[in-house]
């Protein structure tokens, strides 16, 4: 796999907008989709109490989960389904690997996962001699270049059609310099049909876990989750515990937020509810933990565990959008990835709630109305009490925190900053500030806001007086 | 102690404390030009929508659709005249050159495009998915304005599989250019029978 190894967001940000016009084009990329987004949500005048009742409903979800994990566990063994229960990535991996070997299988078919990214599992089943294909089309065009997917919707909106073209003359023999969407996706369409029928085991993820009938629900656009698993003699789904949801009819609410959320769809093409393993087939769900009932825990930051996976908070941030997924050095980007991450590892992703500006446009979109830009703001109390804070944000801040503590030293730090501005700027606008970094500073002003103040005041009363 | 039995410990200890479920009685739809709203919408999801007399009609314009030149399968056993029965019993890799798939739906979602199936429905589950077109017939009164009322109608739901599909497969993933017919059907119709 491609390596971010060692390197913080605004390292990995500033190699991805050294090519401004990729940046800008990556932008609209996304705006365009929030764009849809905003067209979509629109058409229903309800939607603000969708949104409530969706959020409502997931919080009761992580309120009640222990008696819905046993509910579905239940009603899934009664349809059939063979549940399996992982702590960590690590043990779901064993799982999946023990449940091909018992069958020999070695090469397997999977549909999108976030979870099994976030595990490695490919990786995993590699090293034992397993071949996996990833079938969604993003995410096969990210494993052919051996790259992680940069957003958790569409794997590969960071390439360009070229960059694509290119990886597929390499791998599926395309004549050298086709780009074309259509003629790219015809020719991975024959590719992995071929994969579909010859794999006898699929993996899927899960959207939605429905604890009343033990059934879940997967959406795709592509129909590659259908296509694996209706051809597998073996299908497993991995879930995250907290996919959970109590009833069908809650399905409603969720499946009308999430591609409108998402992309601006209606509804996804395909939205799957499996039940029952069809006759001959054996069927696996293996509920995951990998530290969601430790974020269960954290009082401030559960709510992230509401999310449901819509992508729409990445299109939307300002962040996200100029520095691309792969800068979070995380499975799951953008805002929600950097509150999901810091409880898997706070000391690697100590950067990730420093990713943003806290203009709280995640909030705003967001389907389930998860705080994302709130919990941003605690993470990074949490990340500098627990000493997790980059060395140089923790000197300016005890230096900030002694400036603005008294009036005295703040009026004169003001005064020394505007003279520096004016009289010596090459202080400020150097390689060793990193808000200079592909920025030009500002005019500093020539007075304070006091100095301002006073001044306008009494010729304000001058005035008045007259 | 089982990874189940610390998994359910942890979760039990760290849940906060219960919340209400919300109502979601309220969310209705409206059916005004109900028929008319799941033409309009089908269509700009990518795909085809008639409304038709009768059965004989259907039969022409599969005729107009399609090339009956290649392998075309049903579920609908009136249509075995021009199409192959789809059994339970047949592999599922056997569909692999299917052109045509021509099956029934228990219903449509005005503001989506969808149409429920389940799998007695698909003769086997993999038939609506590995086919080059999907060819789809549904009563017109059979159309629910929203989700709501479609669940309202599933329930709990006697099924091994059932999914809304709604218009031919889609990627956009190559710079959000879309492309119909990722993996699935290239195209999806839908014949609504006014009787």
């Amino acid at each position: 796999m491609k390596g971010t190894l060692n390197k913080d967001h605004a390292e990995l940000a500033e190699a991805f907008i050294k090519d401004e016009e990729r940046v800008d084009w990556h932008d609209g990329a996304l705006w365009f989709i929030r764009a849809k987004r905003d067209l979509a949500s629109k058409k229903i005048s309800e939607w603000e109490t969708l949104r409530e009742a969706a959020s409502q409903i997931k919080t009761n979800v992580l309120s009640n989960l222990h008696q819905y994990l046993l509910q579905f566990e239940e009603n899934l063994k009664k349809n059939g389904i063979i549940v399996h229960w992982a702590d960590n990535a690590e043990e779901h991996n064993e799982i999946v690997y023990s449940i091909l070997k018992a069958k020999e299988i070695t090469q397997m078919v999977k549909s999108k996962s976030m979870l099994t990214e976030e595990c490695h599992l490919n990786e995993y089943l590699e090293e034992r001699g397993i071949e996996v294909v990833n079938s969604d089309l993003g995410e096969y065009i990210q494993q052919i270049d051996n790259e992680p997917p940069s957003h958790i919707v569409l794997p590969c909106i960071h390439k360009r059609k070229e960059e694509i073209g290119e990886l597929f003359h390499e791998h599926l023999g395309t004549e050298k310099g086709l780009s074309d969407p259509t003629l790219l996706a015809r020719v991975a369409r024959k590719h992995l049909r071929n994969i579909f029928l010859t794999r006898r085991a699929a993996l899927t993820g899960v959207n939605f876990a429905v604890a009343e009938t033990g059934e879940y629900v997967v959406c795709t656009n592509e129909g590659n989750a259908d296509m694996g698993a209706h051809l597998s003699e073996v299908q497993i789904a991995s879930m995250g515990l907290e996919k959970i949801i109590p009833q069908k009819k809650h399905l409603a609410v969720f499946l009308r937020l999430l591609a409108r959320s998402a992309t601006g769809q209606p509804i996804t093409i395909y939205s799957s509810h499996y039940k029952k393993p069809r006759k001959g087939q054996e069927m696996h769900l293996i509920l995951v933990d990998a530290g969601r009932t430790r974020q269960l825990a954290r009082e401030d930051f559960r709510g992230s565990l509401k999310c449901i996976k819509c992508g729409s908070c990445m299109n939307t941030c300002p962040v996200y959008r100029k520095s691309g997924g792969l800068s979070y050095h995380n499975t799951i980007s953008g805002p929600i990835g950097a509150i999901l991450a810091p409880n898997l590892d706070m000391r690697k992703h100590a950067d990730l709630p420093y990713a943003s500006t806290l203009c709280g446009s995640c909030s705003n979109v967001c389907p389930v109305k998860i705080n994302i830009h709130e919990q941003l703001y605690k993470w990074r109390q949490v990340i500098v009490k627990e000493g997790y804070a980059a060395n140089t944000k923790a000197l300016s801040m005890k230096a900030m925190a002694w400036t603005l503590s008294s009036p005295g030293s703040f009026t004169t730090a003001g005064k020394a900053g505007r003279w520096v501005m004016h009289n010596i700027p090459f202080v400020m606008n150097n390689k060793l500030n990193p808000w200079y970094k592909q920025r030009d500073m500002p005019e500093g002003p020539k007075e304070s806001f006091s100095q301002w103040y006073v001044k306008n005041e009494v010729d304000n009363k001058k005035n008045n007086s007259k | 102690m089982t990874t189940r039995e610390i998994i359910l410990e942890a979760v039990l200890k760290n849940q906060p404390a219960a919340t209400a479920l919300p109502d979601v009685s309220e969310f209705k739809g409206d059916r005004t030009n109900i028929v008319q709203t799941y033409i309009d919408v089908f269509k700009t999801i990518g795909g085809a929508a008639y409304l038709v007399d009768d059965l004989v009609e259907v039969r022409n314009l599969l005729h107009e659709n399609f090339d009956f030149t290649k392998r075309i399968v049903t579920t609908l056993p009136n249509l075995t005249d021009i199409a192959e029965l789809v059994t339970a019993e047949n592999d599922p890799h056997s569909f692999e050159d299917v052109e045509v798939a021509i099956i029934k739906a228990h219903f449509s979602v005005a503001e989506n495009g969808a149409v429920w199936l389940t799998d007695e429905l698909m003769g086997q589950r993999i038939i609506p998915f590995i086919c080059q077109h999907l060819a789809v017939i549904i009563r017109a009164e059979d159309i629910v304005p929203t989700l709501h009322e479609a669940y309202e109608i599933i329930g709990t739901g006697d099924y091994g599989f059932g999914g809304f599909i709604g218009g031919p497969s889609k990627t956009a993933d190559i710079e959000q250019a879309l492309v119909l017919g990722a993996h699935g059907p290239l195209s999806m119709t839908v014949y609504m029978l006014k009787q």
